[in-house]
């Protein structure tokens, strides 16, 4: 099932008539393709669980429509969505057993959708058998870790079969190593059922790893969407360019004269087609290449080496942080010395407008 | 998103839904606060309501004079007043004693604490006939308290049917083993949620006990005792039941009744059927009520302001 | 320090024996026989020769089964009826988001401070007028709703997260059944602590009763103690009468023993509330 979202903007109302609303989504309009696990991501308060919701019908929309196919599910209300949401924190029933959460849904069916408890029973033990909990069915929720837990909400979920699966930062609330697990068992849970999955989260890296496409937000505002890998390497914007990538990019103030990029005084790229002004530019960490004759030229902080890479922190005038670069553990730096010159690779290296923050290409 | 209601969904439904699920509440509410509570107010202004004829022949403030010229109610508000200065104090002070001497035990804790609390769970009627039956003199038995006061020397009294003061202080040492679980309760609640450190600390500057429980210990619980000793006197100026079940329905002959039974005496039975006057009283006793709660506010702010 | 230990031993002992002995004499009233009892000049602690004929003739000489059993119609109605009211409005308070609530809430606090005193003259006049004195419906009826169990209970449902809600939405339950199958049973040991508190409060009642029944056939307990003493056995049978007081305590005690913690806990939360 694929889901439109056509101009959708939602304003929550202020405390009181004299303070103005908020709006938590912003002319939102968007395509997601179907049997795709796709992430919304962005910041904190960036509108992307009301936009969650708000598909899966928790939310009404101030303005736009919504479509799971050909369908405006705008009005309907959410049980008759066939969705399926995983909370943050799980939201199980504290005092139900595994096995009555995953079949609570099937019972609230109704006339011809009705289902025989030995149905219910089966399709409870597929969910829980599809996310490995099936030996648990007699805990209750206080009883397990918060993995389990996590399985058990996606098992209640998608027990219905739902058309769209949705997930509200479902890792979050899991230790370093447990997310990192949990986050491949979602990637093959999504796999082995093709359901259609919107996955909230506002950790990059999570997004980067787990999904086919991912849709960058940030104060309601949809900034890009693509494939990770793409976003990545393509970012439309500043935010999106310093929101993906672990170390993040390095951001230096500069400007453009005669179709050449000056850091400081320092003429480091060549680029043509682009008429003179101020910008801001963007350096991926992995986009320095170290070289004695190069043509960045920035105080040595440090070296960090480790295993097959080694990071390189240094400083220039132009950017207020500590550049990180990384380089190949083969490069040979003089430690000793407290200067460092670098060449830069022009695939990694954005330049953005220093007003508008837009990307400005340059061939 | 944590703490939102779904206003989106349905308004106008969940408008409705809302009010439908209030609505039974809401239902018994104006029907059996709201209403009678303006109607109490208006009873009280119509003289010479009957209530068989269901008339009044005007408005006015007749009730009141009418029941502040009755020596009937003099009297009830005179032993309620009376009833009040004698058993608020003596049970807060006493329900603060026994609270520290339960705080600073360890073994049989509980068992104390569920023995103190038994009060709280009796029928208020049936205990005052035990309390009626240990305090009586009758011609065949001076009756149990008597006994051990004998032994002290005094000669009996008749604490049901004797003298005034007698009668006073069986009520008073009935409702105040009435109302001690609750006072118990709240103050050693109120004990063991001070912090340890405190204690700690006066300890390692070798505060003495006394001391610290003037400046410590007292100040830390003095709202609970201040919220105790305004619940009481409410409590204490709406007695009645007690009063009955010592000395049986018809307190006035036992010289004995309270205002909420002057009240009732004026609403039903054999003296009844003037709803004016008792809502009259009913309002006299919460003017009452309301002054004494303010007051006692005052003066607590005051008193925590010096300390 | 071992002196001070003692003296406080000995003090909280002085104060049991008193809430303690009146129960004490009233069980051994009751298993005196008249005869001994009668001619005991000076009371004497304890019996040689306990007799339950007293249980006999507290039931058969007044009707205090009759007592025993409205008492529990009265009790367990009105309870039943209460906690479906307040569970309604407490959810209504807690969870549904309608125009003017907040304003309503703040009128049903307003009410927790109004004395009973206050509105039993009309109540007493209103059920009078629709000729339901002596009748369970008159009786049940003004005791059926509570604002300070209702401020209790939303305040227990506002504890439950609101995910809950939201998981229970797409589930696809109504709220009526969200309601019955999430909150109430999350809410529980709330909800069985107003019970409690409100059989104790029913239990009790004698002023209420005493003015809407005058047909002994709808006394409750308080009533018929009341009606034995001033009445029924007249003042002389005390062991008699001993043994009604003892059979309309013994229910609460044991209510009390089996749900001490819950009645205490419930009664200083009662506390809390000013």
């Amino acid at each position: 099932m694929n889901v439109r979202m056509e101009n959708i903007t939602k304003v929550f109302p202020g405390r009181d008539r004299k303070s103005a609303g908020v709006t938590a989504v912003d002319n939102f309009s968007l395509e997601l393709p179907d049997g795709k696990l796709v992430c919304l991501l962005g910041p904190s308060g960036c509108g992307k669980s009301t936009l969650l919701y708000m598909i899966c019908g928790l939310e009404t929309p101030t303005e736009g429509r919504i479509y799971f196919g050909d369908q405006d599910v705008t009005d309907i209300p959410s049980e008759k969505r066939g969705v399926g949401l995983v909370f943050q924190n799980y939201a199980l029933y504290p005092h139900l057993t595994v096995k009555q959460i995953i079949k609570f849904p099937l019972e609230n069916l109704k006339g011809d959708e009705k289902l025989s408890k030995e149905e219910m029973d089966k399709m409870a033990l597929e969910a829980a058998k599809l996310v490995q909990i099936d030996g648990l069915m007699d805990r209750k929720p206080g009883q397990m870790s918060g993995g389990q837990q996590q399985r058990v909400a996606i098992a209640r979920a998608i027990v219905k079969r739902p058309k769209v699966l949705l997930m509200d930062e479902p890792l979050s609330n899991l230790d370093a190593r447990l997310r990192l697990h949990t986050r491949e068992e979602i990637r093959r849970i999504q796999k082995e059922t093709g359901i259609t999955t919107i996955f909230v989260t506002h950790d990059q890296e999570e997004a980067m790893s787990i999904s086919d496409l991912i849709v960058v937000m940030k104060d309601g505002v949809l900034h890009q969407m693509g494939k990770p890998q793409d976003v990545y390497d393509d970012p439309v914007n500043l935010f999106v360019a310093q929101f993906l990538g672990t170390p993040e990019i390095n951001v230096f103030e500069g400007k453009v004269k005669d179709e050449g990029l000056y850091i400081g005084e320092d003429r480091v790229l060549e680029v043509r087609g682009v008429e003179d002004k101020d910008v801001f530019i963007g350096i991926r960490p992995e986009g320095f290449i170290v070289d004695d004759e190069g043509k960045l030229n920035c105080e040595l902080k440090g070296i960090n080496i480790m295993g097959r890479d080694i990071t390189v922190l240094s400083s220039n005038g132009a950017s207020k942080n500590v550049i990180r670069s990384i380089v190949s553990a083969e490069t040979a730096i003089d430690s000793g010395s407290n200067k460092v010159r670098f060449n830069l690779k022009p695939h990694k290296t954005y330049i953005f407008d220093k007003d508008t923050e837009e990307r400005i290409r340059f061939a | 998103m944590s703490k939102k209601t779904l206003s989106g969904v349905n308004g106008v439904a969940t408008n409705i839904s809302g009010w439908l699920y209030l609505l039974p509440a809401l239902l018994f509410l104006i029907a059996f606060m709201v209403y009678p509570l303006i109607d109490v107010f208006i009873y009280s202004f119509e003289e010479g309501y009957n209530s068989a004829s269901q008339t009044s022949f005007g408005t006015g403030g007749y009730n009141y004079a009418y029941i502040l010229r009755d020596p009937y109610f003099l009297k009830t508000v005179k032993n309620t007043f009376i009833l009040v200065i004698i058993t608020v104090p003596i049970s807060t002070g006493l329900a603060l004693l026994i609270s520290l001497g339960l705080n600073s035990i360890r073994a049989l804790k509980r068992l104390f604490q569920t023995i103190f609390f038994l009060p709280y769970v009796t029928n208020t009627l049936a205990v005052g006939l035990v309390f009626m039956i240990l305090f009586r003199k009758t011609p065949y038995t001076d009756g149990l308290v008597n006994m051990i006061i004998g032994k002290f020397g005094i000669s009996p009294v008749d604490f049901i049917d004797g003298p005034y003061w007698a009668k006073m202080l069986v009520l008073s040492v009935y409702v105040i083993w009435i109302v001690m679980p609750f006072k118990i309760l709240i103050l050693t609640s109120a004990l063991a949620s001070v912090p340890d450190v405190y204690y700690q600390s006066a300890r390692i500057d070798g505060t003495s006990s006394w001391r610290v429980f003037w400046r410590i210990t007292l100040p830390m619980i003095s709202p609970m005792i201040v919220y105790l000793i305004i619940t009481g006197f409410i409590g204490a100026f709406k007695a009645y039941s007690d009063a009955v079940a010592i000395f049986g329905v018809d307190l006035n002959a036992a010289g004995m009744n309270t205002i909420v039974g002057y009240v009732y005496d004026m609403l039903y039975g054999d003296g009844g059927g003037y709803p004016s006057y008792a809502s009259a009283a009913a309002i006299v006793l919460f003017a009452i009520v309301l002054t004494i709660t303010v007051i006692n506010l005052i003066v607590s702010r005051k008193a925590t302001d010096i300390t | 320090m071992k002196i001070k230990k003692t003296i406080i031993y000995f003090l909280l002992a002085v104060w049991a024996l008193i809430v303690l002995f009146p129960f004490y004499w009233m069980v051994l009233s009751s298993i005196k026989s008249y005869a001994s009892y009668a001619g005991e000049k000076i009371p004497k602690f304890f019996t040689t020769s306990p007799t339950l004929e007293n249980y006999r003739s507290a039931f058969t000489a007044v009707p205090l089964a009759r007592y025993f059993s409205n008492t529990l119609i009265f009790t367990l109605a009105t309870t039943a009826l209460m906690v479906i009211i307040i569970i309604f409005a407490a959810y209504a308070f807690a969870r549904i988001d309608f125009k003017g609530r907040n304003l309503l809430f703040l009128g049903f606090l307003a009410l927790m401070m109004i004395p009973n005193e206050l509105v039993i003259i009309t109540n007493f006049v209103t059920i009078t007028d629709l000729g339901l004195r002596n009748s369970f419906t008159g009786l049940i009826l003004p005791s059926v709703t509570s604002v300070f169990y209702i401020y209790l209970l939303k305040e227990n449902f506002e504890q439950v997260p609101d995910e809950l809600y939201y998981a229970a939405k797409v589930d696809g339950t109504s709220d009526l059944k969200y309601l019955f199958k999430v909150m109430v049973p999350i809410c529980r040991p709330t909800i069985i602590t107003v019970i409690i508190l409100k059989v104790i409060e029913c239990w009790n009642s004698y002023v209420w009763p005493r003015l809407i029944t005058d047909d002994p056939a709808f006394y409750l307990v308080s009533n018929g103690i009341q009606e034995l003493r001033e009445n029924g056995l007249g003042r002389d049978n005390i062991p008699a009468m001993m043994a009604a007081v003892v059979a309309v305590s013994v229910p609460l005690i044991i209510l009390f023993l089996i749900f001490r913690k819950k009645i205490m806990e419930g009664v200083s939360r009662e506390g809390i509330k000013g």
